[in-house]
């Protein structure tokens, strides 16, 4: 069983997935923010992976990416800073990119190197299921590997089912079909949460894009087992000086752990 | 011919050869999915059919001539016809794709038209047609092509539409496409997309492919007539993404006696690190939502390519050029920005034809093809060069 899917056996509700960038707001700080993330009460970590043209993410994330690429920021840089990261850090990981980088690195060796280090799952949203099915999802299964779909409103209750079967770990509710990062009115992604929720699927399900406080946070988990914060953790660190205090408090705020 | 298609349409899951696919995050399904189920009922239906037609002939002054270079023909010894897409109105060949797209879009129930550009001629050719149908229309451009582009900026604003700088990355047609995308991600429902080149995640290449066939479509006809024969022996153009080469070849296609010349553009050179000769420079990628050859780093980043001419500074290729390339059906040489501009005043001056700076790459290689006097050689004289004048000037030193 991956850990993933032993978090979700112990945690069912209110579980905090936060997105970060490798390689920024410094190369070398990517274990800093992963560490700070696990010791301010994450339950598992988005580890992007950049791109120079990452087509679903909005402009704040990918002014990270393009950061992180400019400090140096490599698959096989990164490999390298997660080379003994399972030592300090317990917290499930999942690797989050785009597929041309991971094409150049070499499909096979990507899953291989992302097993060996111990992450745990994968989200790319440019792999479609066709592709992923007929050639990639049998690599990422070799090897362990979770995978998790992505889900919008726009998705139809078959298609949903269908990604639901394929994806293990968790599924990835988007929302609003939105790239990542934009305010949309909550109450009417309330309606498309409780349409998921009473689909009965087999996989939990984690909300993201506009989660971005207490509030949204909240409202999210009331139809799902929780949700994913990106945007608004990588406005904070563009903010702050210091990375662990600045995620604790951002951390502590979401999850309410504070008056 | 029904046995031999295998140049000109992909499979069903948008594939030519290795190249081609739909790589699109979930986001973007329904839309390209809808599209991907319903273009070609669309495109050959008989009321679509008729209004396409007739736009193509009373608007955009359709069938183009294709015209006996004499003089040119003497200078290579040889036979060369100039398919003269430069006379479509907006000056290119771009409008064949924006007729049929906004039709297209009409008839999906859309009401918004989002398009990106990078010289700005699609982006004219876009505005343009949404004028024409009274339909929304936002254009996203590089904010250095902004600069770079500030007449068709202008005409683009005359003709209603809004443009939408792209500040992210390298601020040039690259960006502008992935800002193109997001803005469809973020507006689902009412909202086309008007890909401006054989490019993007299936159905685009093959719907712009098929649009652009007109091209082809009357060069058959015109040969014909002209010389008794459908057949050239070769037919050039320039390629960037390569919608013009594409709508040039397609009813070559799979004629295998045609040699397809396409034209890349070199730049400062293919190997001075500042190029967009694709095929050359690039490896297999997935950019924009198809699989292709991509100009990148060995990490997978996409990387900004270079040349004078901003409508072929593209760092990828269409799939269906990307096929011809790999299979070795397609020729692919290329042209230095130098020698873009000595062929641009030389046919200025011996045909009385002022080209488009993409357009004078084809031009540029008629010494490099060792042409017979026997040969019939077809050019697709993309479009005009008026709004290339300005560094038509400094080459002048006006």
């Amino acid at each position: 069983m991956s850990r993933i899917q032993e978090l979700f056996i112990k945690k069912q509700h209110e579980v905090l997935n936060v997105y970060c960038t490798a390689g920024y707001p410094e190369c070398n700080s990517t274990l800093t923010v992963m560490k700070a993330l696990q010791d301010s009460g994450a339950n598992l970590i988005e580890l992007g992976m950049p791109y120079s043209d990452p087509l679903a993410d909005g402009p704040v994330i990918q002014a990270s990416s393009s950061k992180a690429l400019e400090n140096g920021m490599t698959l096989v840089v990164l490999f390298e800073q997660l080379k003994d990261f399972r030592k300090t850090i317990q917290t499930p990981v999942i690797l989050m990119g785009y597929m041309n980088p991971i094409l150049q690195y070499g499909f096979e060796k990507f899953c291989a190197d992302a097993a060996a280090v111990g992450v745990d799952g994968l989200i790319l949203p440019d792999l479609p299921e066709f592709e992923f099915e007929t050639e990639y999802g049998p690599i990422i299964k070799q090897y362990g590997l979770d995978f998790i779909f992505l889900v919008t409103p726009e998705t139809t209750e078959e298609r949903v089912r269908k990604l639901d079967e394929l994806s293990s770990g968790f599924l990835y509710a988007v929302s609003s079909s939105a790239t990542t990062g934009k305010e949309k009115d909550f109450t009417a992604v309330e309606v498309y949460l409780q349409r998921l929720q009473s689909m009965h699927l087999k996989n939990p399900v984690l909300v993201g894009f506009g989660i971005k406080d207490r509030e949204t946070f909240q409202s999210a988990c009331k139809y799902a087992n929780g949700a994913i914060i990106g945007t608004a953790y990588i406005q904070m660190l563009n903010e702050t000086k210091n990375i662990e205090e600045g995620t604790r408090h951002f951390l502590q705020k979401v999850l309410g752990t504070t008056a | 011919m029904t046995a031999t298609l295998t140049y000109q349409h992909p499979n069903e899951q948008g594939y030519y050869g290795r190249f081609g696919g739909a790589y699109i995050p979930e986001m973007l399904h329904r839309n390209v999915e809808e599209l991907k189920a319903r273009y070609l009922d669309i495109m050959y239906e008989p009321s679509f059919q008729k209004e396409f037609q007739l736009l193509l002939k009373d608007y955009v002054g359709r069938p183009t001539p294709l015209f006996l270079a004499e003089r040119l023909s003497k200078e290579y010894q040889t036979n060369i016809y100039l398919k003269r897409e430069d006379l479509c109105h907006t000056g290119a060949h771009k409008i064949n794709n924006t007729i049929g797209q906004i039709l297209l879009a009409r008839k999906l129930g859309k009401t918004r038209i989002i398009a990106e550009t990078g010289a700005g001629q699609h982006g004219v050719a876009t505005a343009t047609v949404c004028a024409l149908k009274g339909m929304e229309c936002i254009v996203y451009m590089g904010e250095k092509d902004i600069e770079r582009q500030a007449p068709n900026v202008a005409r683009m604003k005359m003709l209603g539409a809004k443009v939408i700088p792209a500040a992210s990355g390298s601020k040039t047609l690259k960006d502008a496409t992935n800002e193109a995308i997001r803005d469809w991600i973020n507006n689902p429902v009412d909202t086309h997309y008007i890909i401006g080149s054989v490019v993007g995640p299936h159905p685009y290449p093959d719907m712009v492919a098929r649009f652009q066939s007109v091209i082809s479509e009357e060069t058959r006809w015109q040969l014909k007539e002209k010389t008794g024969s459908e057949l050239p022996t070769h037919v050039v153009a320039c390629v960037g993404g390569g919608s013009n080469a594409a709508g040039a070849f397609y009813h070559f296609l799979d004629e295998l006696s045609v040699q397809l010349v396409a034209v890349e553009a070199a730049g400062y050179g293919v190997n001075s690190g500042m190029s967009a000769a694709t095929t050359q420079l690039g490896t297999p990628g997935i950019l924009h939502g198809s699989k292709s050859l991509v100009m990148q780093t060995a990490d997978g980043q996409v990387v900004e390519p270079h040349s004078i001419s901003a409508g072929l500074d593209y760092p990828g290729v269409g799939p269906l050029h990307a096929n011809l390339f790999a299979s070795g059906r397609g020729t692919f040489v290329s042209a230095t920005d130098e020698e873009a501009l000595q062929a641009a005043f030389h046919i200025s001056k011996t045909e009385g034809i002022i080209p488009a700076l993409e357009t004078a790459h084809a031009f540029a290689v008629l010494g490099k093809l060792q042409l017979k006097t026997t040969d019939t050689v077809v050019i697709c004289l993309s479009g005009r060069g008026d709004k290339d004048l300005a560094t038509y000037m400094k080459a002048m030193n006006i």
